[in-house]
């Protein structure tokens, strides 16, 4: 069985696990690449028709052709989307040119989530996070308990054996799933290929610029880059060594930044 | 290249080297993304110390503090031949049940230890769990050669002491290799120091593992994952196991006995697909719509065994001891029984393999135990060796999975 086929099949095995365990389950879907690829995973696992809601977390800064995106996906592929937005601080001003980055997100992305999750009782969450991302990421399980205040005890997560998943928590934990955890930014392009796969405009070069992650507009800055088709992606990511998420403003302030937020449940 | 990767994990002892190794293997196949060795050469400044490769896989803050792993991480790193994702598996005591669930998704192992440190408890520790995980390529790299100068008679000494535990547990290390992770020696490039050495590198003995070949000589099974709705009728999903699952084939499904034929076996956008071969996620139509989550399809002849008693391999994880006779649930493939320990017929040190008990009345964290397991109704098995995935389980308490374990017999017995 070759690679993509393998890791095709081990996502899908925990998403249905994922489905099998969890009443109200959804899959948070921020339109880049690794959620597009995990909802169309969700497709297959379910042979067409996703059972659950897919979740959009919606800063309101996010590019205007990540929206378009979404609502071209959303009726192309028949999905049942949630917009999550935490209106409450957005109408406080709440952005990225008030205060710190760090504050931003918090409200933004990881309110706006524990928000969505208390309106709709979520109990699993899938999230389309991948080990190679970043080293802090590399700690996750596939099947993570956070608590009410999203906190993941990373010191002392439960045993994770075989296929065996933790899959009962206390009342106040909520599990994240996370069946993409074993791919590569390069799997996800090659996957993305075979399947063919509709991309984001975005991730294509124009002037010589492309984002190879996409985030809030406010945050995120293009890479150096030529690559304009997906076979030239590919062939970027095969001889290149650049970081990922190189263009992710929040990585940069502080070393531990990111570390911080994942402590505080953003994704 | 890019469709191989080998999962692999790399155990020891705290300090003797693991995150080091991996920093240096990064490095030095010229797989750290760029800004990364700048990014760990300021974080090592930041907490006065030298360049510490460990650092590339000690992400979090804790970590570089008190200068251990803590939990598995995993990552990747590219030779000529494939890439390697590598699991990195604490060494301390504490941390055991996270080495355990790193170890438990390699298909190889590296264990290192320390020419200057020699043997601990916790070498012999993991490398017993690699034995109850069944991995059975292993790798020793004898590391920090560079502290007892580059000495054969340090190396022959540690060595020879590490192969005689390991050949009571009955593990056969591949290869073994005198290295120095902080400096280089025989990782990439081979060492000017130890002369005396003429075999491969890391690098090199890591290219000569093969990714184990999937089961499709054995006998099918098909353990029913769930059951979905799809245009009126019942499509059950589950993943084959071993052998090759076909169109038309009869199956017996256990414990229940029902015997049902394959009318269609599909995968999204592939209707109606004649075959199916193990590791494949499918969705399969039969002649009746009753079978269930937890069932598992088998050929008539050459079924699995069933049993409400077995003996088993298990290792406690909890910190709260596991009593004889106490009520739990076991989880073997989609299955889930309440079951009993019902004898902890031998209690095991698992760094001495000290007895420490026979017909003990508990079993404390890092324990060994030879177990009867009793369930409450009848549970699908296999031995560990012929179908790992139906031969190895997990025991939970409450929400908690509280040990792994490996069927020894799948029956009652003597
Ligand atoms: N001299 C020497 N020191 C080493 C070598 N490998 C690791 N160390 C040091 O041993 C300590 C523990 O190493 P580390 O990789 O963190 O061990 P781990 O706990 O097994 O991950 C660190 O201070 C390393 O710099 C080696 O080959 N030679």
């Amino acid at each position: 069985m070759d690679r993509l086929t393998e890791l095709e099949n081990r996502s899908i095995y925990i998403i249905r696990e994922a489905y099998h365990q969890f009443g109200r389950l959804a899959a948070l879907w921020s339109v880049g690449k690794d959620s597009t690829a995990l909802v169309w995973l969700c497709k297959k696992a379910f042979f067409g028709d996703v059972p659950f809601p897919v979740v959009h977390i919606d800063t309101s800064y996010k590019f205007p052709e990540m929206y378009s995106f979404r609502d071209e996906m959303v009726a192309r592929w028949g999905l049942d989307l949630i917009v999550a937005r935490n209106e409450e601080a957005l109408a406080r001003g709440v952005g990225p040119h008030e205060g710190s980055k760090l504050n931003c997100c918090t409200e933004l992305k990881t309110n706006a989530l524990k928000q969505c999750i208390a309106e709709y009782g979520f109990e699993g969450l899938l999230l389309a996070i991948r080990r190679d991302e970043h080293g802090i990421r590399a700690k996750e399980r596939y099947f993570s308990p956070r608590d009410r205040q999203f906190r993941w005890n990373y010191e002392d997560q439960p045993p994770e054996l075989w296929d065996q998943y933790t899959s009962e928590v206390d009342e106040e934990f909520h599990l994240r799933v996370h069946p993409l955890l074993e791919w590569r930014e390069l799997d996800v392009w090659l996957y993305v290929r075979r399947e063919n796969l509709p991309v984001n405009p975005l991730y294509f070069a124009r002037d010589g610029k492309r984002y190879r992650s996409l985030g809030c507009k406010t945050c995120c800055s293009p890479v150096q880059s030529n690559a304009s088709t997906v076979d030239e992606i590919i062939e970027e990511i095969r001889t290149g060594r650049t970081a990922e998420r190189a263009g992710r403003a929040q990585d940069k302030e502080d070393a531990y930044t990111m570390q911080k937020l994942r402590a505080l449940g953003y994704m | 290249m890019e469709d191989e990767a080998l999962k692999l994990v790399l155990v020891g002892s705290v300090d003797h080297g693991k995150s080091t190794l991996i920093g240096r293997l990064f490095h030095d196949t010229d797989s750290l993304p760029e800004g990364k060795l700048e990014e760990i050469r300021a974080a090592s400044e930041a907490e006065g110390k030298e360049l510490e490769f460990g650092f590339v896989m000690d992400h979090l803050r804790e970590e570089r503090q008190r200068g251990m792993t803590i939990d598995t991480a995993q990552t990747f790193f590219s030779t000529e031949r494939r890439q390697y994702v590598i699991i990195d598996a604490p060494g301390h005591k504490e941390f055991l049940k996270n080495m355990i669930s790193g170890a438990s998704q390699a298909e190889a192992a590296l264990l290192i230890c320390s020419a200057h440190e020699g043997v601990e408890e916790q070498t012999r520790r993991h490398a017993y769990v690699l034995k109850l995980l069944g991995l059975s390529q292993t790798i020793v790299a004898y590391n920090k050669m560079d502290l007892v100068h580059y000495d054969r008679r340090r190396f022959e000494e540690v060595r020879s002491e590490l192969l005689r535990f390991l050949d009571r547990i009955g593990i056969s290390p591949a290869l073994e290799i005198p290295i120095s992770a902080k400096l280089g020696d025989n990782v990439a490039g081979r060492s000017a120091n130890m002369p005396w050495y003429g075999g491969p590198t890391i690098l090199e003995a890591l290219d000569r593992f093969e990714k184990g070949p999937a089961p499709l000589e054995k006998p099918v099974r098909f353990p029913i994952q769930d059951v979905y709705e799809l245009d009126g009728g019942q499509l059950a999903v589950g993943r084959v196991e071993s052998g090759v699952l076909r169109r038309g084939a009869e199956l017996t499904f256990l414990p229940t006995g029902r015997m049902r034929t394959v009318l269609n076996i599909r995968k999204f956008g592939e209707e109606d697909l004649a075959e199916a071969p193990a590791g494949e996620c499918i969705g399969v139509i039969f002649d009746r719509d009753d079978v269930q989550r937890g069932e598992v399809g088998c050929p008539p002849g050459e079924t699995a065994r069933q049993a409400v008693s077995f003996q088993a391999s298990i290792f406690w994880m909890a910190r709260a001891p596991l009593q004889a006779g106490e009520e739990l649930s076991v989880r073997c493939s989609t299955q889930e029984r309440v079951c009993r320990v019902s004898a902890i017929r031998e209690r095991v040190d698992s760094s001495t393999l000290e007895h420490l008990e026979h017909n003990a009345a508990a079993l404390q964290e890092t324990e060994v135990g030879e177990v009867t397991i009793s369930t409450d109704s009848p549970i699908v098995l296999e031995s560990f060796t012929d179908v790992p995935e139906l031969g190895r389980f997990v025991l939970v308490r409450g929400c908690d999975v509280v040990a792994g374990g490996i069927v020894t017999a799948p029956e009652a017995g003597a």
